[in-house]
């Protein structure tokens, strides 16, 4: 509990976030009512807060005016809490006695016609922040070595790449293939587009330089059974043939990959007149018949539908390298490409789409509404600029069908303690702004796993995830915020477990002391949910900075 | 960009350009022009009270010249570093006329009229051009009148449009309105200049001027100086008024923009500019029209595509439920041209290619999703740097070295590359940095191995 003979010192920051909140509320009440809150001494509205200018000021305000707690009332702590935090930190006050209130997203944005009464709202939100900030008391961030080692699972191109560049830069890398050989999907491919590369050769070239790497420890047919820990300190277990080898790991990439959709059912498949596009691969590999004459692809097989909505976005590249690679081989052939929408995105694609309507391929647009009827010898389409229905003759049907999850992939996700979306791909930390990065720390993502993705846009993820790994590992320590939970009261735990079950991060344990069955917490593991501490009905946990204490004051503040 | 900001391995060179390269991978020597500033960056708080006080008005840039800044300026609000800088073909005190109300105004005296041009020279060890696109001018398209129909306005500027902080508060004014509301605003100025003169001739004579006027008019005054003064005086008043009034009554009728149109492949896909795809900008219409929607519920958006490419994750999901849920309606067409209608609504004259018609339809507002094009000067900086360029001006790479230029130690990320959306933004970012980290490791490696 705090002293209560110190003297608090609040001071109330208010950002306009130029119009974003002073353009719905009333700024000017909300600094004479933030006056009158307990503890407050200083009040100051600035036109960005977050800005170089706004941050000077919090550090004017902790220095010239005493203050012993921050609260800013802005934006999300989601994007802005760190910054703040760390700015209270380089002007002398303990970062953790700061406080963040929003009344941006949660006043200005969702009441933008009710000034009133979303200023009332900014009002409680404030004195709610304020009685917290009272309460608060100043935390160290925990501090954990790091295992200058990473993990890549999945041996593909974009494993290969990570372990790679990871190796060049002097780490260690333990790359795990679940498959006899590396390679990944590489191995079925023929050639690459645009450049159209072989397919094996760049496999066999990447192959030789991880194998040859000094820095590099393959486990083929090998898969992770077991992962323990968390960034910097994993213990993991390799399950191959010949036994489990246990290491001890900092970082991990997840570089699985997908694999083909295979279309049974649809559009009479049958792998034989009826092919799948990596199906195709092979044949073009092997040499095309020379009596193919006629070949008709459809794409959006198995995708953009109710099932699978989303677009596998390198099946229209896959289709049209493919087109030109069958007019190569039979240059008599007719190649006709049945779509929905050409995704043919960029400048390499778009010039290589460019180059096969040059080179004879046709394109005719359908609609999902009235799909393609493949017939034997034949595919119906309705033609519509035409505006009816033709048939074209077939040899060949090729069916572009999504990328999909691989294979484990939830076993993987579980293991790994990292999410995966709605269509079984594994789920970045953030959409936009971290593409290669998990919301938990030291696991990172890239390739197919992350989702469709094609050769360029895989090997740039490649080196990408290697060069967010190797941040930890270059450090070779890792700095935690203690916002976690703490046994606050060993005696009330019982060691019942409950709370253990309940951990989404594996950061509790139950070890045995001289009071007997006792909770642990992996301070480094836990990312402050508060699961555990909701759940304890003993009262025994507790979250930094979220203690019953701090949130019942929020409460009864609330309720005055 | 905070971050990059606060970094402490970070040294920010902004206002900055670089002149020239020498050296090799791991030893590379550039020199780096320091733009004068005429604004001390280790002084300037950037508090922006100089620009609140200078009384030069410049058409601002980063709101696509939709708005006004000063002569002494930071680029935007949330700009990094937030030091300002004097615009040097503006500012009246530079151009040799009186001023320097900005150095009287700064608190923290970071004003320097008589700052220079600095030149930097820098060793490092690795490169990487970051140096983004420019949005195509579609003035160049003959066919869209973009400039000629006020109301046809490129992404960029209606994404100023929808923005809080843009130049309407986030209210999605047409710019035909807006141009009478400055009218308006003119016009109010000057009625009010006359009306002050006017005032002082009513005191006098004690009458209100219409009253004068209208038996002036009839004679019934005598024609003296004073008061064929203040008839003309009110006749010209008249001619600032009532077209004012008109206008006002006009003004009255307006309403923020509820039918919109989206036109893609503004420039891209375009044998006559850019035949490359410039991929992010059907999904940046779509987010334009669903976050219109979100501000004004009526809206409708009809978004005219050869292809809609939403090929990134979430893309497709979030195009069907801009349809289902933010009335965007999706037509397959090339648009043949855009005409003015009445009240200045531009009308799209386009083919529906599924119905097989040519169709024409009047929009509030068309935007013009234009191409993610090459910077100008990238002849320039691939020429000074050192590093070969593509056909089509973007930095050139191989696909299986995707951010390795054609000079060893020299790399590229974002739109220089090639156009990209964010998440493959910032994704590359971090290739480039982890082929850059690598080229610094290896050539430690080497020296270590030469010490021993």
């Amino acid at each position: 509990m705090p002293d209560k003979k110190e003297d608090i010192r609040i001071g109330v920051f208010l950002c306009h976030c130029g119009s974003n909140i002073a353009g719905y509320l009333d700024m000017e009440e909300l600094d004479e009512y933030s006056r009158k809150l307990p503890h407050v001494t200083f009040v100051q509205r600035n036109l960005y807060t977050c800005s170089e200018g706004g941050i000077n000021e919090i550090k004017k305000g902790i220095k010239e005016e005493n203050l012993n707690r921050v609260v800013v009332a802005s934006c999300t702590p989601r994007t802005h809490e760190p910054l703040f935090r760390s700015s209270c930190g380089e002007a002398g006050l303990n970062p953790y006695l700061f406080e963040m209130v929003n009344i941006r997203d949660q006043c200005s944005w969702v009441h933008m016609k009710e000034q009133e009464a979303g200023t009332t709202k900014a009002e409680d939100l404030i004195r709610m922040g304020v009685a917290k900030a009272a309460l608060l008391e100043p935390q160290e961030p925990i501090m954990s070595k790091v295992e200058r080692r990473a993990l890549v699972i999945g041996g593909g191109i974009a494993g290969m790449t990570t372990s790679l560049a990871l190796a060049n830069r002097g780490y260690e890398v333990v790359l795990i293939e679940r498959e006899e050989s590396l390679g990944g999907m590489l191995n079925n491919l023929n050639k690459l587009g645009p450049t159209m590369t072989d397919a094996g050769a760049l496999a066999d070239e990447k192959i030789r330089a991880v194998t040859g790497h000094p820095n590099i420890t393959v486990f083929t047919k090998a898969k992770v059974t077991e992962a323990r820990g968390f960034i910097g300190k994993y213990n993991v277990d390799i399950e191959t043939e010949s036994g489990v080898t246990v290491i001890d790991i900092g970082v991990i990439v997840v570089s699985t990959g997908g694999r083909a959709f295979v279309p049974e059912g649809l559009y009479g498949y049958d792998g034989k007149c009826v092919v799948t596009q990596l199906e195709m691969e092979q044949l073009l590999k092997d040499g095309l018949d020379a009596d193919i004459k006629n070949v008709v692809m459809i794409q959006c097989v198995g995708s953009r539908n109710e099932e699978r909505p989303y677009c596998s976005r390198i099946c229209c590249q896959t289709a049209v390298k493919n087109a030109m690679l069958i007019r190569e081989q039979n240059p008599d052939a007719k190649v006709s490409i049945l779509y929905r929408d050409m995704q043919m995105y960029g400048v390499e694609n778009e010039e290589m789409f460019r180059d096969s309507k040059a080179k004879g391929v046709r394109y005719i647009n359908y609609d999902p509404a009235n799909p393609p009827q493949v017939e034997p010898d034949k595919v119906r389409v309705y033609h519509p600029l035409f505006g009816r229905d033709m048939d074209l003759p077939a040899d060949l049907v090729v069916l572009s069908t999504p990328v999909v999850s691989q294979e484990g992939a939830e076993e993987t996700s579980q293991l790994l303690r990292v999410p995966i979306d709605e269509n079984g791909f594994f789920l970045e930390g953030h959409v936009k702004l971290k593409p290669l990065d998990f919301a938990t720390d030291g696991v990172y993502l890239c390739g197919s796993a992350r989702f469709p993705a094609n050769i360029r846009e895989t090997v740039a993820q490649g080196l990408g995830a290697a060069s967010r790994a190797s941040i930890p590992l270059a450090k070779g320590s890792v700095v935690v915020e203690p916002i976690i939970s703490v046994l606050a009261d060993e005696d009330a735990c019982r060691g019942c477990g409950l709370c253990v079950a309940l951990c989404p991060y594996g950061a509790l344990e139950i070890r045995t002391t001289e009071k007997g069955r006792k909770v642990h917490v992996i301070d480094v593991a836990c990312k402050g949910c508060g699961v555990c501490a909701a759940t304890c009905y003993q009262h025994a946990l507790s979250i930094n900075s979220f203690t019953d204490g701090q949130i019942e004051a929020q409460i009864e503040a609330f309720l005055d | 960009m905070l971050d990059v900001g606060r970094h402490p391995n970070i040294e920010l060179l902004a206002y900055s350009e670089v002149e020239k390269v020498e050296g090799e991978a791991g030893n590379f020597k550039v020199t780096v022009r320091r733009k004068a500033r005429y604004v001390e960056e280790d002084r300037c708080t950037g508090c922006g009270a100089c620009a609140e006080k200078c009384p030069t008005a410049v058409p601002d840039a980063f709101n696509e010249g939709m708005g006004y800044r000063s002569a002494i300026y930071s680029y935007f609000a949330q700009g990094i570093p937030s030091t300002h800088t004097i615009d040097a073909d503006q500012c009246r005190q530079l151009n040799g006329k009186k001023c320097g109300i900005c150095a009287k105004t700064c608190q923290a005296e970071a004003i320097n009229f008589d700052q220079k041009d600095r030149i930097l020279e820098l060793n490092v060890g690795g490169i990487i051009i970051a140096a983004g696109y420019d949005v195509f001018d579609p003035s160049l398209i003959p066919e869209y009148r973009y400039r000629e129909i006020t109301n046809v306005v490129t992404a960029i500027e209606f994404e100023r449009l929808l923005s809080a902080s843009g130049p309407t508060g986030g209210h999605l004014d047409r710019p035909s309105d807006r141009a009478v509301e400055a009218e308006i605003a003119g016009l109010d100025k000057k009625a009010e200049k006359s009306q002050k003169a006017l005032s002082k001739l009513e005191e006098k004579f004690n009458e209100p001027s219409d009253q004068f006027y209208k038996k002036y008019q009839a004679g019934e005054y005598k024609d003296d100086e004073d008061h064929k003064k203040w008839a003309d005086k009110y006749a010209a008043h008249l001619t600032v008024t009532e077209p004012l009034e008109e206008l006002k009554k006009k003004a009255r009728g307006f309403t923020v923009a509820k039918r919109l149109a989206f036109i893609q492949c503004v420039g891209s896909r375009d044998f006559r500019f850019h035949p490359f795809c410039s991929g992010y900008c059907c999904m940046h219409s779509i987010k334009e029209a669903i976050i219109a929607q979100e501000h004004e519920p009526e809206t409708t958006s009809t978004i005219f595509g050869m292809d809609i490419r939403a090929i990134g994750k979430g893309f497709e999901e979030y195009k069907i439920r801009g349809g289902n849920n933010s009335n965007i309606t999706y037509v397959r067409g090339r648009i043949a041209e855009i005409t003015e209608g009445p009240n200045h609504n531009p009308v799209v004259t386009y083919e529906d290619t599924r119905e097989r018609k040519v169709k024409n339809q009047e929009f509030d507002m068309v935007v013009l999703a234009t191409a993610c094009a090459p910077i100008k000067g990238i002849r320039t900086l691939a020429k000074t740097v050192g590093v070969e360029l593509d056909k089509y001006n973007f930095i050139k790479t191989s696909s299986l070295s995707p951010v390795d230029t054609t000079t060893p130690g020299i790399f590229v990320c974002g739109c220089a590359e090639s156009p990209m959306d964010v998440p493959e933004s910032v994704a590359q970012a971090s290739s480039a940095a982890e082929r850059a980290a690598e080229i610094a490791f290896q050539s430690e490696l080497e020296k270590e191995k030469a010490v021993a």
